[in-house]
Order: structure tokens, then sequence, then C-alpha cells
């Protein structure tokens, strides 16, 4: 069944795909990846960040990518808060290990039954023109519901990697990452810097969840589908390396695309992650990472 | 000052009263006792990936509760539903019916909805001799084989069979008739069973299988499998999928082309309401099981009477709003029931099964008789083909003509239009 039109298929639906894979894993990649703590709720958040602009989509047909992006501050504020939360109840005290993943457990379970009561559980999609539409360059198909949240996803990748190395908070959020307490001789709180860096990958859940319900529709738990993938991408791609988030995104996107055409789709999720197990056989700290 | 004959005469008084407070009390212990309710308890999936169909299915027991009890109740008792969310987890199955029978005391059990979550209540119920009616499972007697278990989903004594009975049929009717098959589906235990029954329907009617795979049901892209399929280039398409694969392998049919001469089958999902709002003109042609839609060979007695209370109050619940596909089967599972109970004058579990084991009920979805291993003696699932679909208004669905029903013929209420391309235009 091989041919060159469906091996140049599969590359490009992969690419695509990994975009879209990068941009639900950044948020995770910044909080466990670089503060190490693991957030397992960030998939509700971006469930959370569907649900808004399904809202907005069906009640006033705004673009759900102008909600994503119109929600990013809502979502930073709500970010800070459960970090200071969780701050205050668990690392303070030292308790964060097994107690945190509770709390952020509980969490997650929270958003998604808030979720069920407040909008039911029936399936929800969006409609733009976009999700619609598909365009073709020499046999390879384009799906525009899967080029926007790609594009989308590596401008994200973009932006939070100038954020972290160009910026003063960028800088100490990767600091704060690296020695705390070096940090705090430096004259910075390092628990104001975790605040922000928690709040920005809360943020980018907004815009992740944008990108998701444009793609497929969403039921409040939708977001249990794609803990394993967030969690296997950042580590693949190296603990708290953002360009390695993308990279890894693709691998993964590419590999999924690649079985499903060829070799039977059953395999794709397997053979993902066996590359992520080969590769942190051969590199323990993923691709990009320290 | 107190007058000498006051004294008494309170005495009496305080006598009557206690005697009064006594009398009322016994009766009303006597009208409690009377008016117990009778308990059903059941399991529902409420949260999790089934709930957009066990929410409705709750909702549409509890109009079943509501309209018993404004009649008298059963036994003239009145209905009283104890539930739980099962979260779509069958591990949650057995404690649920546990603490149902041995805390809440509950008279009668029915099952949550979906095979998975009955599988689990199957041990419970051959333990303890219950009487259960399941909710749309699929083949969960073929091996227990308990005779006091009873399947209210139309698939018939053999419901493997029942997804791909219909559409291999009306396709090897077809002229030209199609030749070659293509068989996709999610890995999972509905989609597994329906692409079996799709293997044995071809070999029957001497199609040939040109792809034949599956799935992880987490797909995010369904691109590269149509692809892969059209590559192939198939006259028939049979899909076994759950919803977020039925969306997603239809949106990826038509950005890819796939054009095949009938396509559809067994997917789940696109009888809900917001599927069909969202999917709009995307669903025409695709050809696909169904238990019932307003055409008029569906109009049994009592069907429109539910929607009048249903489609208001799923609107305020923020439940499937036209509820199509499982409510009304639920309703009449409590329909059965409630009969049972009635006719059979008890809650003894043998006796109501014995007698749902031998009556013909009359429900909102017309005559059930139970034959082999619990299910319809005869299978009725329906081939519905999506024709003229316009727009995202749902209210186009409401009435005849959008997925006129095509098998079986006695029931018939349109035609086909063939192949899928002509549907499209």
């Amino acid at each position: 069944m091989f041919s060159w039109d469906l091996l140049a298929n599969a590359v490009v639906s992969g690419l695509l795909l990994g975009g879209f894979y990068a941009a639900v894993s950044l948020g995770i990649s910044l909080i466990f990846g670089l503060l190490e703590i693991a957030n397992i709720a960030q998939p509700a958040f971006v469930v959370l960040g569907a649900y808004a602009a399904y809202v907005l989509n069906n009640a006033y047909e705004v673009d759900p990518i102008l909600t994503g992006l119109a929600f990013t501050p809502v979502f930073y504020v709500l970010g800070a808060v459960v970090y200071r939360v969780y701050y205050e109840s668990f690392e303070r005290r030292g308790d964060e290990a097994l107690r945190g993943l509770v709390f952020f457990f509980g969490l997650l379970f929270i958003l998604e039954v808030s979720l069920s009561l407040k909008f039911g559980v029936d399936y929800r999609l969006v409609q733009t023109a976009y999700t619609k539409t598909s365009i073709e360059f020499g046999g390879v198909g384009i799906a525009f519901r899967y080029l926007v949240p790609c594009v989308i996803g590596i401008a994200m990748t973009l932006a939070l990697y100038l954020f972290l190395s160009r910026t003063f908070y960028g800088r100490a959020i990767r600091a704060v990452s690296q020695d705390q307490q070096a940090l705090r001789l430096m004259g910075v709180n390092p628990i104001q810097i975790k605040t922000i860096a928690f709040g920005v990958g809360i943020a980018a859940a907004s815009l992740a969840g944008a990108l998701l319900i444009c793609i497929a529709p969403v039921i409040p738990s939708t977001d249990r589908d794609y803990i394993g993938r967030m969690f296997a991408i950042t580590v693949l791609g190296g603990m708290g390396s953002i360009g390695g988030t993308l990279v890894a995104g693709i691998i993964l996107g590419v590999a999924e695309s690649f079985m499903a055409t060829f070799f039977g789709p059953s395999w794709s999720l397997a053979v993902s992650f066996g590359i992520l197990l080969i590769a942190l056989a051969v590199r323990p700290a993923g691709l990009f990472g320290r | 000052m107190s007058q000498p004959w006051i004294r008494p005469l309170r005495s009496w008084a305080l006598i009557g009263a206690l005697t009064g407070m006594f009398v009322v009390a016994s009766a009303g212990t006597f009208v409690a006792q009377a008016a117990d309710p009778i308990k059903i308890g059941l399991g529902m999936a409420l949260t999790g990936g089934l709930s957009a169909n066990g929410k409705p299915a709750l909702l549409a027991m509890q109009i079943w509760k509501d309209d018993v009890n404004k009649k008298g109740g059963l036994l003239g008792r009145p209905v009283e539903l104890v539930f739980y969310d099962d979260q779509t987890n069958p591990a949650t199955v057995p404690g649920i019916y546990a603490k149902l029978l041995d805390v809440d005391k509950v008279d009668l059990v029915v099952s949550g909805y979906g095979t998975n979550l009955i599988a689990p209540l199957m041990p419970i119920a051959m333990e303890r001799k219950l009487t259960v009616i399941g909710i749309f499972g699929l083949g969960n007697n073929e091996k227990y084989r308990y005779p006091n278990y009873f399947q209210i989903s139309p698939t018939g004594p053999d419901p493997a069979t029942s997804t791909a009975t219909g559409f291999f049929e009306l396709a090897a009717k077809q002229t030209p008739k199609p030749q070659t098959v293509a068989l996709v589906g999610a890995d999972a235990e509905y989609p597994q069973t329906a692409l079996g029954g799709a293997r044995e329907l071809i070999k029957r009617l001497g199609f040939k299988t040109v792809y034949d795979r599956t799935y992880p049901p987490s797909t995010v892209d369904y691109t590269p499998i149509v692809r892969a399929i059209k590559a192939t280039n198939p006259d028939i398409v049979f899909v076994a999928s759950y919803p977020p694969d039925s969306v997603g392998m239809l949106r990826a049919a038509h950005e890819v082309g796939l054009q095949p001469k009938i396509m559809g089958g067994g997917m789940v999902g696109l009888q809900f309401t917001t599927v069909m709002a969202s999917m709009g003109p995307m669903l025409n042609g695709i050809v696909n099981y169904d238990y019932w839609v307003p055409e008029p060979t569906m109009m049994f007695p009592g069907i429109q009477d539910f929607y009048k209370q249903y489609q208001p109050r799923a609107a305020k619940e923020g439940v499937d709003t036209l509820g199509y596909y499982l409510p009304p089967y639920a309703y009449a599972a409590m329909q059965v029931l409630g009969q049972a109970v009635e006719a059979s004058k008890s809650l003894d579990q043998q006796k109501i099964a014995d007698y749902i084991r031998n009556t013909e009920f009359s429900t909102i979805v017309g005559k059930i008789r139970f034959g082999k291993n619990g299910e319809w003696a005869k299978g009725r699932t329906l081939m519905v083909q999506y024709q003229k679909v316009q727009g995202s208004d749902i209210e186009q669905f409401r009435g005849p003509g959008k997925k006129p029903v095509l098998y079986p013929e006695e029931l018939k209420s349109g035609n086909i239009i063939y192949p899928y391309s002509a549907a499209l235009k």
C-alpha cells in the first residue's frame, strides 16, 4: 500500500499534529519541566479553555482562538491563585511530593465535575470557517483545523522561548528552577517568580483549549486523553526545554501519523511511547534536557 | 385565682391531648408504612466518557417515575429512584450495587448504561438472584445465560451482527452492487463486537475486504487513517466508532475526499443532538444504525407525550436536547419493570422475571418481547440515511425526512440515495 503521496501526507499530518501537541504541552513543560510541580490538573485547565471558547463561539460566534487569547489574563490569575493555595498548603510545609499530587488530582476532578454540572455532558464543538476548510498542494492535503493550531503552537513556543530567554522574569523563572536559594540571595522572591511561572503555564492552557476544540469535540472528561501525552512530550523533549517540547510533539505526531497510515493505527500510541522509552534509555534527561 | 373544677379539667385535657397525639402518631406510622416508597436502584454514568448518554437516560427514568407516581405509583406505593454516579468506571459498579442493596435496601435494580458498566453487575445479579434490566448492553449475557437478565436495546437475539446486518443487506441490494469493503473501528468493546459481526456478514454476502484495521480510542488525528482507507479504493466503508472518533472520521473523510458508494454502519454519536447540529450537511449520505427517529413508521403510542416532557427538561438540564437515541428506551425499560410489578402484584424477583420472560409489553418504543439470553426476541436495529441536512439548526431534525428509515422493510419510511456522492450534492 506504500506510495509517495501517502508518505508525504503522513509526514505533513504528523507535523501539523505535532504543532498542536506542543501547544497543549507547553504549560506542563513550564510547570512540571521547570518548576517540577506535578500539575496533573493541567489538561483540565486546557478543557476549561475549550469550554470558554465554546461558550463565546456558540453565543456570539466569536472565533475560538480570539477567545483563547482574550482569556489568557483570566487563566493567568487563576493559575497564580492555584499556585498560592498549593504553596501555602503543601510546598511551604515540605508536603509537596505526595500530598501535592493529590491536591492536583482533586483539582482535576473538581474542574471536571464543575464543567459537567454547568454545561452537561454533551459533546461540544465550535463552528468556524477554517474548521471546515482544507487545501491541497501537489497531492498533499492540509486541513485548516490542524494547520491553524500548528501555526499557533509554533508561535506559542517561540513566544515562550523568547519570554524565558530575553526577559527579566523569564530568566528569573529559569533561575528559580536551578537554585532558589541563590535567587533569594540576589533579592528576588522565588515564590513570586514561581507564581508568575505557574500563571503563565495556566494561561497557555486557555489558548491550547481553544485549539483543542477546533480539532475535536470536547466533553468535561476529555482531559484524561491528554494527561499521558502531555507528560510524555515534556519528558521526551527534556525537562524544561521549550524548544524540546515542540520537537518532541512533532516526533510523536509524525510517529502516530506514519503508523496510522502504513502499519495500522492500533500501533501508533504504542510506537510513540516506545520512542519515549528508547530516547530515555539513551538520553535519560530527554532530547534537550540539561 | 383558679377555680376548683379547673384542675380536673386540665388533667382531662392533658390526657386527651396525649391520647390524640398517640392516635395521630400511630396513624402517621401506619400511613408511612402503607406509603413506603418502592425503591429502584441504579448506578449511572453521570460523569466520564458515557455520561453524554447516561444523563439523558436518567432523566427519562425520572420522567417515568413522575408519570407513575402521578397515577398512584406501583402496588399503591410511590416509586423512588435511588441512583449513584458510576463515573463510567466499571470498578465502581460492585460497590454501588452493594450499597443500593445492603444500605439503601432498594427493592429492584436496573443497570447503568453500556456494555462495560453492565458486565460487573452480572455476577452480583446472579449471586443475589436479582431481576435486572440492562440498558444498552451488547451481548452481556452471551456467556452467563442468566435467565433473569433482560436487555432493552433492540439488538435482537444476535447482538454481534445487529449493527452490520441492516447495513450490509442494504448494500447488497444496490445496483451496481458494491464489491469491496473497508472495515475500521476503535479498539474498544462495542466496536470490536460490531466489526466481528461485520466480518461475518461480509463472508455471508460475498464481499471482499480490502482494509480491516482498528485505532486507539484516544486518537486525535483521523486523516492518516482515512487516507489509508482511500488508498484501497473501497466501495463500502463500515465504521464502528464512539462519538469523538465518529466526528473525527467524518471530518477527515470530507477533508480527504473519501467517497465510497456507501459509508457508515456503526457510528455512535451521530445520533446526538449537538453532534448533528455541529456536523450539519457533512452528515448527508451517511447510512448509520439508529434506534428511534421521528418518522411516521416509528410513532408508537405514548412516544410523543414522552418527548413533550423530555425535551423541555433536557434543554433545561443541558443534556441531549432531542433525545432520540437512548431516552425512549430507558423509559421503556422502566415501563417493562413497572408493568411486571403491577401484573405480578409482587416485588419478588423471581415472579417479576417470570412475568417479563413470558409477556409481550406495550411501551413507547413499540411492542417488546424478550427471547434468547434476555435480548429482544426479534431484533429491530434501524438503518437510516441522513438526507438533505442543511445548516446547523436542530429544528430540522424534529420532523420526518432528514433521517428516513431504510431498514427493516416493515418500518421503512424512505429510499436510499445511492451512491454516497449523490447524497452530497
